[in-house]
């Protein structure tokens, strides 16, 4: 059976069609006020025998669709056991919101954190610093790469961060330290966040956050351990959702119709 | 509900107000407790005090009133409904569950006040609760900082507000600390109502208020059951309901309640199937209308099986045992009792911990969710090491820290979902 995965995020939308455990295609797109759109669009063309959602607009697209849908934790679990079958924590920076994952040795889910219910320390918030900035993603990553020094930036709200950084960049403070002082506010709230459950190794960073260098070198420093980044890192829960699809164990999950509709 | 416009009006509401406030909870009412499925019949009896919320049960307080019986408006489980029955008052729990009022509430509070604070003096600077204007006097207990501090403020609002201390630490000076204070408000009903506490009126009071806690303790215990026979929302809405109903007549219907769930059990029926996950609710109070995290996770399949909360076992637990022959003696008993209530503004307060997991065992739940309310300190910090303890005792917790708002519902509902999907039996 071909399974459509769809990962609808706060600011992308991922589609991972899997077959047999075999990943035949993904496409990542950016998210609009249509989210059902962006989906219909993202399938166009694609073939498959069902969909499986996941991400904030699972509900929405399960109505429209009238697919399953499952939380980007449990799908973000599953992408991550097919890709490495050894792994036991999952980091996942998305969008809108940071989610740290830990597996037992059964990839069941042992334990998850998230952060709270605003964008600080997630993806938006340096897509937000780096307009401040004036730099476009990829050279705000390069300028925290290449920093000689950090400038430490304490606020953790987006809104009090961006006055923070104006500030800064009102007293002259080099925007390359600034770039990197925010990619380890962003780290060490992530890292904040391991602390709460228990990483074990095999450690694996996903999401669109694992895209971003500077972010993965912060992460792996942090963690004075090895962590795995998937060569795309952002279909992971998209993949997680596509490969729950085939077999859903009866009894497992309620019926399409008793879940919630966003 | 025109008839009693002129009721509102003569006690000082804000009609217009009043009437989107009521226009809100009736359509919340509708979406979240008349659209479950397969609910007891006898549950009519608690829609028809929903639906009188403001109505009917505000008329009896007026004639409660007219008979020359005080009304006693409380926040809090600390301050006995015994010895406002002892003096023939009536008692009315005050707390609030709704997102109302915030920015007239800020005008006298800090932004970073818990919601359960803020929405009481948002219903009273916009002239919205007719149980706090029919109220002769409000009963401010001192618990967290947040509140205490918070009751100096009330007094613009409310012209009697009493107060009264509640010690942090139980050991001898805390309970005779307490035991003072009770004696002390003994004497304010005494004075209020012309009327003296005797050791029969006290007495009475004793066994209204017990017979209503067993009612709940019955119900808790029949929530226990596999498959649940009730919902979570509805056993949540019965206890929120317990703070301001005629205890009587709440006591009765509770207990018919009872019989009908315990035919259900016999006959194996449940309101979600008996493999549903179940889980156990640990945290904050959740007053009338804060049903949003039972509506989210009962929406994602699961079954809320019990609260340990003060709207819930923590407010229900134990009983005054009304020995003695003095009313000295019978207030020693209520000491007793009320001070086995395990709220996280005590410290030490291992108990809360022991007490909800042997609510979770008994209640064959598959985790607790720890519910605070964001700027709550005392439970907030609590959290992290109850969270560690049951971890440690193999029992999966889930910390959620939220308010009133709905701003948070998809982050909560992927929380929760995700809880339910590691717990699933």
């Amino acid at each position: 059976m071909r399974v459509a995965g769809l990962d609808i995020g706060s600011r992308t939308v991922k589609l991972a069609v899997v077959e047999d455990g075999t990943v035949l295609h993904t496409a990542v797109t950016y998210n609009t006020h249509d989210p059902v759109a962006v989906c219909n669009h993202l399938l166009e063309g694609v073939a498959f025998d069902r969909v499986v959602s996941t991400g904030y607009g699972r509900h929405l697209i399960g109505s429209h669709l009238g697919c399953e849908a499952l939380t980007e934790i449990r799908a973000a679990s599953l992408g991550a056991r097919h890709l490495l079958p050894t792994v036991r924590t999952l980091l996942d920076i998305g969008g809108q919101d940071t989610k740290v994952i830990s597996l037992d040795a059964d990839g069941r889910l042992q334990k998850f954190e998230m952060n709270d219910k605003c964008a600080a320390g997630t993806g938006r918030f340096l897509e937000v610093m780096a307009v401040a900035l004036s730099y476009d993603m990829g050279e705000f990553v390069d300028a925290a790469l290449t920093a000689p020094r950090a400038q430490q930036v304490a606020a953790m709200c987006t809104v009090f961060a961006e006055s923070e950084v104006i500030g800064a960049v009102a007293r002259q403070v080099p925007r390359d330290e600034l770039a990197l002082g925010l990619h380890q506010s962003v780290a060490r709230r992530a890292l904040g966040l391991l602390r709460r459950i228990p990483v074990r190794d095999d450690v694996l960073f996903c999401g669109g956050g694992a895209r971003n260098a500077a972010l993965v070198r912060l992460v792996r420093e942090g963690l004075d351990r090895e962590v795995h980044v998937p060569a795309d890192p952002q279909v992971v829960a998209a993949m997680g959702a596509a490969l729950e699809g085939p077999a859903p164990p009866p009894g497992e999950r309620p019926a399409p119709s008793a879940l919630p509709r966003a | 509900m025109s008839e009693y416009r002129q009721m509102w009006a003569d006690l000082g509401l804000d009609l217009d107000k009043h009437d989107a406030l009521l226009a809100v909870l009736g359509q919340a009412y509708q979406d979240v407790y008349l659209s479950q499925e397969g609910r007891p019949e006898a549950m009519g009896y608690f829609d028809f005090v929903m639906s009188e919320v403001h109505g009917l049960r505000i008329e009896e307080l007026m004639d409660a009133k007219a008979q020359g019986r005080p009304v006693v408006g409380t926040f809090c489980v600390f301050v006995p409904e015994e010895l406002i029955l002892a003096v023939d008052g009536v008692c009315v729990g005050l707390c609030a569950g709704a997102d109302f009022g915030t920015e007239a509430a800020e005008a006298y509070l800090p932004r970073n006040t818990c919601a359960l604070i803020k929405s009481v003096f948002g219903f009273a600077a916009e002239r919205v609760c007719p149980y706090l204007a029919a109220a002769d006097v409000l009963v401010g207990e001192y618990t967290c900082d947040g509140k205490k501090k918070a009751y100096e403020e009330l007094t613009a609002l409310h012209p009697a507000v009493w107060t009264m201390d509640v010690p942090q630490v139980k050991d001898e000076w805390g309970t005779e600390r307490y035991r003072r204070e009770l004696r002390r408000f003994a004497g304010q009903l005494e004075e209020l109502s012309g009327r003296e506490i005797t050791v029969e009126s006290l007495r009475h009071g004793i066994e209204v208020v017990g017979a209503k806690r067993a009612a709940l303790q019955r119900l808790s215990r029949l929530r226990q059951a596999v498959p649940s026979p009730v919902s979570g929302l509805d056993g949540l809405l019965i206890n929120q309901i317990s703070f301001y109903d005629d205890p009587a007549r709440f006591t009765a219907s509770v207990n018919t309640l009872c019989d009908e769930l315990e035919a259900r059990i016999a006959a194996s029926e449940g309101v979600a199937p008996a493999s549903a996950p179940r889980i156990l609710l640990s945290g904050c109070p959740m007053a009338v209308p804060n049903w949003k995290v039972h509506h989210l996770l009962e929406s994602a399949g699961a079954v809320v099986v019990g609260e340990e909360s003060c709207v819930g076992d923590r407010g229900t637990q134990g009983t005054v045992v009304p020995e003695g022959d003095t009313v000295e003696e019978l207030i020693d008993a209520l000491v007793e009792r009320y001070l086995t209530i395990d709220c996280a503004i005590f410290t030490p307060n291992p108990t809360r911990a022991r007490h909800a997991q042997a609510m979770h065992r008994e209640a064959s739940a598959h985790g607790i969710i720890h519910y605070a309310l964001q700027f709550c300190g005392p439970y907030q910090v609590e959290a992290t090491g109850f969270e560690r303890t049951l971890e440690a005792e193999g029992v999966p917790v889930l910390r959620i820290d939220t308010d009133y708002g709905s701003e948070d519902t998809e982050q909560l509902r992927t929380r929760m979902e995700a809880f339910v999907e590691r717990i699933r039996p």
